[in-house]
């Protein structure tokens, strides 16, 4: 078991130290970050001093090298725009990221599980037809498409809503949450829905196929055999067995929910990781974008990781295969 | 791709939108939200909720030299002289100034002014100031031309140039004392206090104390910043103690944000959304032609015909840029025939736009290019307004002419380099220039390129014409400004007539607030607002 958990933390430094050669040879192509923090007409040789100030003229692997070593002490270094280590705009730009996924996993699951189920029961009733044409729609609209029309009808028409950031925030030991304010909880509510509407339409059909399938199975017909209720049968019996590969989904669509926020954070002005990563590629901050890909990265990276090795204690088999 | 998609998004709802309000009717902007404050008889607690595109990059005003910074230091600091609506000079911390000899102007200061930190304004911090700009990356070649400034006495300062300098007024205008006495010394990690830092920390980038009407009270960088009116300011024309900046990026958002009432003030307010907010009703909109000029380079180094003046020509002939403002732009720029907008100097009130298919058609023959031939072209996707649209034209009008254009366009963060490297035959660019005066445009865009001097930094056409450049350079050193403007006059009628580029048009400038304000005031066509003038009903 011992070694097994020593090679999956050794797999994992080597994915960390490929994302972060990646991310830093992608930072290459980002254009010239120098042309954004000078004006224009200052002159080519001005431009030069500064790149050699702060080391572009270095050779890659110099470069490279020169950010492994801070990487090692935790410096994943420092941003251009915001003037500090990137690492603290990074962690002062998490919490709004984190509040805004956890809300929208907070509907999907509302509205996921009792639609999905309902409509795996009656898949021919017009709520359930209805419900998987609208999963249809959900799914082929984008992001950003959804958000403008909600800025459009609740902001603009109704004004019932703010149309852009976090409102008031209080800072709680460096977590400033939007929580706490009714003000926060009115800026959650359009930019939340819009970025549980993509994922909403996946899970309700999946829990609905996967309902179906396990209301196949002989334990069920033997449930029913048994004359138990059909509440029973369907959220007891039926419901639970479907739940265990949805989680294992949801775990992954979770990390995927991250990128989507970009696009939402970006239409609502949503100072999240995901906004501050796209205004970094447009002023060709180079230090933020490869230490963002490295934060995230690592977050994927530990999650898989743990996983893995909770799989391993609980299921010797995988221990086994891993090992040849 | 994602921004271009937002953008059709947008349009098709606001037109739907359009469409359903029938006949345009007006409606309503919402009441602002009352605060917990009895709406008090006298003028004070106003506060002013403003939207841009962007924040200030640091409270630093020499750190870089942008629109966005000098907005910055226009609320923050004051500057000696700053420009009037009618491209006049409004006395600021100057009250007044006179002509010593060809080379050196007298600045008499207001007495009786304040920084931030209590410490009072002396020509010391002037000294001071113009020492620092000559430091700075950014500044360092707009204050080339002048030697170090002399205090005469604690409010009366000499500023002296190199040479006799017709535009020391204009650059005046970029200097913003700082308080010496603040910014000397050295912070807590040691480092000066007075250090110009563009990507790291400073005392400078985090800490400010200027003359101007409103103080830093916090900000976090890239969410907001608000200001504070400072108490002892000197001008009491304005009525407004806050302003919350909020900067927001995208265009839909921005628009969105003033249209629900979230905030009271926007800049820039994009084309497609003009008509939207001027029929709003509690909502005004104020547009202005700019000094933004928009422009193709026609690269003689790559491309043979192009050194041929009548291919050029062809060229100017065929580009329909009154179709291109009316189609594309939707009527939001002025169409531009020379570098430089009415009122600069060198603005040459002959010069008219030439579209003329036939005549284009007739010079290719003249030149031999009656089959036309094939070329590159590049332009930036996300920089000036509308800029891929405007290029995907130009390549249809040329296509008329037998010019076969291949078009690339990419984001800025990439597009500068490739600008420079000259990797195309036909590029884009836009120009304002910093100072304000017409000579500036050619010195970037247009001289003999001169890597000594630094002239024709920007010049990817690679035209060269001595006459432009000797009038040019002459035109530096004229004081008596009537013959200055001559000059550079015949050097826009050069220009024209040689088709040394291809002008566009010239982009306007658009700002759009509630009704119950000044807003038409305090604009202008430099883009700095003076909020310290703004008035609340």
């Amino acid at each position: 078991m011992f070694a097994f958990i020593v090679r999956r933390i050794a797999q994992a430094i080597i994915v960390m130290l490929i994302i972060s050669f990646i991310g830093f040879a992608i930072k290459q192509s980002f254009g010239d970050p120098v042309r954004e923090i000078t004006g224009v007409s200052v002159s080519a040789a001005e431009r030069e001093k500064i790149r050699d100030e702060l080391g572009l003229n270095d050779p890659f692997m110099v470069q490279f090298g020169r950010f492994m070593q801070g990487a090692v002490k935790g410096d994943i270094g420092k941003s251009f725009f915001y003037k500090k280590s990137a690492l603290e705009v990074i962690l002062s730009k998490a919490p709004a990221t984190l509040e805004l996924v956890m809300c929208s996993a907070l509907i999907i699951v509302i509205f996921s599980i009792p639609l999905g189920i309902y409509s795996a029961i009656r898949p021919k009733a017009l709520f359930s037809r209805f419900v998987m044409g609208g999963s249809i729609v959900g799914v082929s609209i984008p992001v950003f498409l959804t958000a403008i029309l909600m800025i459009y009808v609740f902001s603009v028409e109704l004004h019932w809503l703010p149309s852009y950031g976090r409102g008031e925030t209080v800072n709680i030991g460096g977590w400033r949450t939007g929580f706490l304010t009714a003000d926060g909880w009115l800026h959650l509510i359009m930019p939340s829905i819009a970025l549980s509407s993509i994922m909403l339409p996946l899970f309700i059909r999946l829990i609905r196929s996967e309902m179906m399938e396990v209301l196949e199975n002989d334990y069920i017909k033997y449930a029913w055999a048994k004359g138990l209720t059909p509440k029973r049968v369907w959220i007891v019996h039926a419901f639970k067995n479907t739940l265990l590969p949805v989680i294992t989904v949801g775990g992954v669509q979770l990390g995927t929910m991250i990128a989507f926020t970009i696009l939402t954070e970006t239409v609502f002005q949503w100072q999240g990781m995901g906004f501050m990563f796209i205004e970094a590629v447009e002023r060709g901050d180079a230090p933020l974008m490869v230490a963002y890909l490295v934060v995230v990265g690592l977050i994927f990276v530990v999650v898989n990781t743990v996983v893995d090795v909770i799989y391993g204690l609980v299921n010797p088999q995988v221990r086994i295969t891993g090992q040849k | 791709m994602k921004r271009s998609l937002l953008f059709l998004a947008l349009v098709a709802i606001l037109s739907l939108g359009l469409a359903g309000c029938s006949a345009e009717k007006k409606e309503e902007a919402p009441a602002k939200k009352e605060t917990a404050e009895t709406a008090p008889a006298a003028a004070a607690g106003k506060t002013l909720k403003l939207a841009m595109d962007a924040d200030p990059v640091s409270l630093d005003p020499h750190v870089q030299l942008s629109g966005g910074m000098l907005q910055y230091s226009h609320m923050v600091f004051d500057p000696l002289v700053r420009w009037a609506k009618d491209g006049s000079f409004e006395p600021r911390l100057a009250e007044s100034w006179e002509r010593i000899d060809d080379k050196t102007m007298r600045f008499h200061l207001r007495k009786g002014v304040k920084f931030h930190s209590g410490n009072p304004f002396t020509a010391e911090d002037v000294v001071w100031t113009i020492e620092r700009l000559k430091k700075s990356a950014d500044y360092k070649g707009l204050f080339e031309p002048f030697s170090p400034a002399k205090v005469v006495d604690a409010n009366t300062v000499d500023i002296i140039t190199k040479e006799p300098y017709g535009l020391l007024l204009n650059m005046a205008t970029y200097i913003f004392p700082m308080d010496k006495k603040f910014y000397s010394g050295k912070d807590e990690s040691g480092q000066p206090k007075d250090a110009i830092v563009k990507t790291g920390p400073s005392f400078a980038n985090v800490n400010e104390s200027g003359t101007g009407k409103y103080a830093v009270a916090e900000r976090e960088q890239g969410v907001r910043v608000v200001f504070k009116a400072f108490p002892e300011y000197w001008d009491k024309a304005g009525n407004v103690d806050t302003i919350i900046l909020t900067p927001i990026k995208n265009d839909a958002t921005r628009v969105a944000a003033l249209l629900s009432g979230d905030v009271d003030f926007i800049m820039p307010v994009p084309p497609q959304d003009l008509k939207r907010v001027d029929t709003t009703e509690g909502l005004q909109l104020v547009t202005m032609s700019g000094s933004r000029i928009i422009t193709f380079q026609l690269n003689q180094k790559r491309q043979k015909p192009f050194q041929n003046p009548k291919v050029r020509q062809a060229i100017a002939y065929a580009t329909d840029n009154t179709g291109i403002v009316n189609k594309v732009m939707k009527g939001f720029a002025t169409v531009a025939c020379q570098q430089g907008p009415e009122g600069f100097a060198g603005y040459n009130a002959e010069l008219k736009p030439r579209y003329d298919l036939e005549k284009a058609k007739q010079l290719m023959k003249e030149a031999g290019y009656e089959n036309g031939f094939e070329c590159t072209m590049i332009a930036p996707n996300n920089r000036y307004v509308n800029d891929e649209k405007i290029a995907e034209a130009f390549v249809s009008m040329m296509g008329k002419i037998g010019i076969k254009v291949n078009l690339k366009t990419m984001p800025k963060a990439q597009y500068w380099d490739q600008f420079d490297a000259q990797i195309a035959d036909i590029q884009m660019i836009g120009w304002h220039p910093d100072t304000e005066d017409s000579a500036n445009y050619t010195e970037f865009l247009l001289m003999c390129i001169n890597k000594e001097t630094g002239y024709g930094q920007y010049n990817s056409g690679n035209y060269c014409n001595q006459e432009v450049d000797s009038l040019v350079i002459a035109s530096q050193t004229e004081t008596d400004l009537t013959k200055r403007n001559a000059m550079l006059q015949k050097v826009e009628k050069i220009l024209y007539d040689e088709a040394a580029f291809v002008p566009l048009h010239w982009q306007n400038l658009s700002w759009a607030s509630k009704t119950d304000m000044n807003t038409e005031e305090i604009v202008n066509v430099q883009n700095f607002p003076y909020f310290g003038d703004l008035v609340i009903k």
